[in-house]
């Protein structure tokens, strides 16, 4: 295997950790699995696009503003439509997502139609090739995705130890009754980690967006995060680290060796060995599973 | 002493007179539309027919039975390349291809379900969500090995001479298929199948403790549900005449459980209604559009996508117990018979 390909995977995989934190993140907090993820991820990347067209001269902040949409996107979904989904059916609030998703997906492409965007262009950034290795180059944006997932991993793991709306978080995703008893204010919570899941989506798609462009297929992407996210264990962050390496390992390794069509399929290949064999994942906990 | 109906009696379907006047009035109706309807509000017709049958499929699956499951465009995707592989490479005719779909998809309802012995609820939605991933990598991959940059194409169905290819007849036939379906789903609800189901369904560990085989009336419900998707497959690629790997994306499944969301879970009529209102919503939507700027008239589908995604979420936030739900309530207020809701709405 040529470093070139071992580069590629990284770069991958560090995209597919940085949207499965989103998955990690509301599932850990409220038993949610949120199936408009990868549209809410494009919508991020479009946002981009928009504050690009606003301040082209300024791209730092047009990419700040971007992320606090991001953010605040997140806020208002739950606020908007999951609150009225506690206590219900956890299909229910499933399904809200997956209508979600498809309401995303009409809006996208009624606003900004079905064309591709390059916000990089705007601000007239080349996204130039960077070398990492003799021989081996991946793009400034590739670079900046892999960085800004090791940023955003520590970050979490700071959060969630050692500050008190992180220690808060944990307490209402293992016992959501005893926590709001000592006082915390569970639709808080669970609003903040909306936000923060699609704070980090949203990252995902901006720099996406920045490398290759957007366009209305992008949300294809967060979906394929979620095999990495449960092959990791759905309540992990450890997990979905190791979970995107192993997915981003197999896809291009039958990209690259048997087929590209795999490309779309390989992922759920991964998820369905998985839930086979080990259903609560690699670092999962296993009492909290729906199993039989 | 009060008599006691005969037991037949209280077995038949249509054992009243009323019943049988209503059952009379519905089969003129059924018998007199493609007489009187122009060949698009025909094809329309067709067309859900045709999606009553996969909404009645899911509905054992998921309303009876409990089992959430994402892989009906899989399972339909399925039936429909059983007949277009099998048409394609030996010209078979169609009462080779359609029972070897029905097979295929008993076939692949077993392996559907297999994760169901193991998991539960949302894990068991995503099992199905790879499998559909990967029936459709499988045509995609015979689509690009064969090089059919279009998909298959597919001969009408013919006995004899005669071809089966107006809208009328199909109508007739699509007709007598979502029947001998309907048929199939009623008789199963109120027999030991069905009772069995709903137990499954409202908890599995008191009825395995009621003595029901849990595994084996699981894996029942995935194989007779599926096996029903996958003969809607069939018929879907014969009356289009075509097999395109596209047509079965993620979207199709979405709205097969919007179908039964929308018609109300649990209930057979429901997945009728619901396979009617998924169907035609986006030709209203499409009338609509012709009104709108033509911005909007340019992205139809979009527009469609938007406003779908908006009347499932108003359905799961309003009236989770969907268009029969607000009938029952309409009824009510008319002033019939109250009835009582469903059971599992009210779990809801």
């Amino acid at each position: 295997m040529s470093l070139q390909l071992i580069a590629n995977i990284i770069v991958l995989a560090a995209i597919y950790a940085l949207v499965s934190t989103g998955y990690v993140l509301i599932y850990r907090v409220s038993r949610v699995l949120n199936l408009a993820h990868g549209e809410l991820m494009m919508v991020g990347a479009y946002i981009l696009v928009a504050t690009a067209g606003l301040f082209s001269g300024d791209p730092l902040l047009a990419l700040v503003l971007a992320a606090i949409a991001g953010l605040v996107m997140g806020i208002v979904v739950y606020v908007v439509l999951m609150r009225w989904m506690t206590g219900e059916a956890v299909l229910a609030a499933v399904l809200i997502t997956i209508a979600l998703g498809i309401l995303l997906r009409g809006l996208v492409v009624l606003i900004w139609t079905t064309q591709q965007f390059y916000p990089g262009a705007t601000f007239g950034w080349r996204n130039p090739p960077v070398p990492i290795a003799p021989g081996v180059q991946i793009s400034a944006a590739s670079l900046a995705i892999v960085l800004l997932t090791f940023a955003v991993y520590a970050g979490l793991f700071i959060f969630l130890r050692f500050t008190r709306w992180g220690v808060r978080m944990r307490a209402a995703g293992q016992n959501p009754l005893l926590a709001e008893q000592r006082g915390i204010r569970l639709h808080g919570v669970y609003a903040f980690a909306w936000g923060l899941s699609t704070f980090t989506a949203s990252l995902a798609g901006m720099l996406m967006a920045l490398d290759s462009g957007v366009e209305s297929t992008m949300a294809t992407i967060g979906l394929k995060a979620f095999p990495a996210a449960l092959v990791g264990g759905l309540d992990s962050l450890l997990g979905a680290v190791v979970g995107a390496l192993i997915v981003a390992t197999a896809e291009i390794a039958a990209i690259q060796y048997v087929n590209p069509l795999l490309s779309d399929v390989v992922p759920f290949v991964v998820l369905l060995i998985v839930l086979a064999i080990r259903p609560w994942g690699l670092f999962g906990s296993r009492e909290q599973l729906d199993r039989v | 002493m009060s008599e006691r109906n005969p037991y037949a009696q209280e077995l038949a379907l249509f054992g009243t007179t009323a019943r049988r006047i209503r059952l009379a009035i519905a089969l003129i109706i059924l018998a007199a539309l493609p007489f009187v309807a122009t060949p698009f509000q025909l094809d329309l017709a067709n067309q859900v027919l045709l999606a009553s049958i996969g909404a009645l499929a899911l509905m054992l699956l998921t309303g009876f039975a409990g089992l959430i499951s994402l892989g009906t465009a899989g399972l339909l995707a399925a039936g429909a390349y059983a007949v277009g592989v099998l048409v394609r490479e030996v010209g078979a005719p169609f009462w080779v291809t359609l029972p070897t779909a029905a097979v295929l998809g008993a076939g692949l309802g077993l392996i559907f379900g297999l994760p169901s012995l193991r998991l539960r609820g949302l894990y068991l939605a995503i099992s199905t969500l790879g499998l559909h991933f990967v029936v459709v990598y499988l045509g995609g991959e015979y689509e690009a090995r064969e090089v059919l940059s279009t998909g298959v194409m597919i001969d009408s169905p013919a006995i004899g001479g005669w071809e089966l290819s107006s809208g009328r007849a199909w109508y007739f036939v699509l007709l007598g298929f979502a029947a001998v379906a309907l048929l199939i789903s009623v008789n199963l609800q109120r027999s030991r199948t069905g009772r069995a189901w709903r137990a499954l369904r409202e908890r599995d560990i008191v009825a395995s403790a009621l003595g029901i085989d849990v595994q084996r009336f699981k894996l029942l419900a995935f194989m007779v549900s599926a096996t029903m998707t996958a003969v809607a497959g069939a018929l879907f690629a014969y009356y289009r005449n075509f097999v395109s790997i596209d047509a079965f994306s993620l979207y199709l499944t979405i709205q097969y459980v919007a179908m039964i969301i929308i018609g109300g879970m649990g209930s057979i009529p429901g997945a009728l209604l619901g396979a009617g209102f998924v169907i035609l919503f986006p030709y209203a939507i499409e009338a609509i559009a012709a009104f709108l700027p033509a911005r909007f008239g340019n992205t139809v589908f979009a527009l469609d996508y938007a406003a779908f995604g908006v009347v499932m979420i108003l359905f799961l936030l309003l009236e989770p117990a969907g268009l029969m739900g607000i009938c029952r309530r309409l009824r009510n207020v008319i002033g019939g018979t109250p009835r009582p809701r469903d059971a599992l709405t009210d779990q809801r």
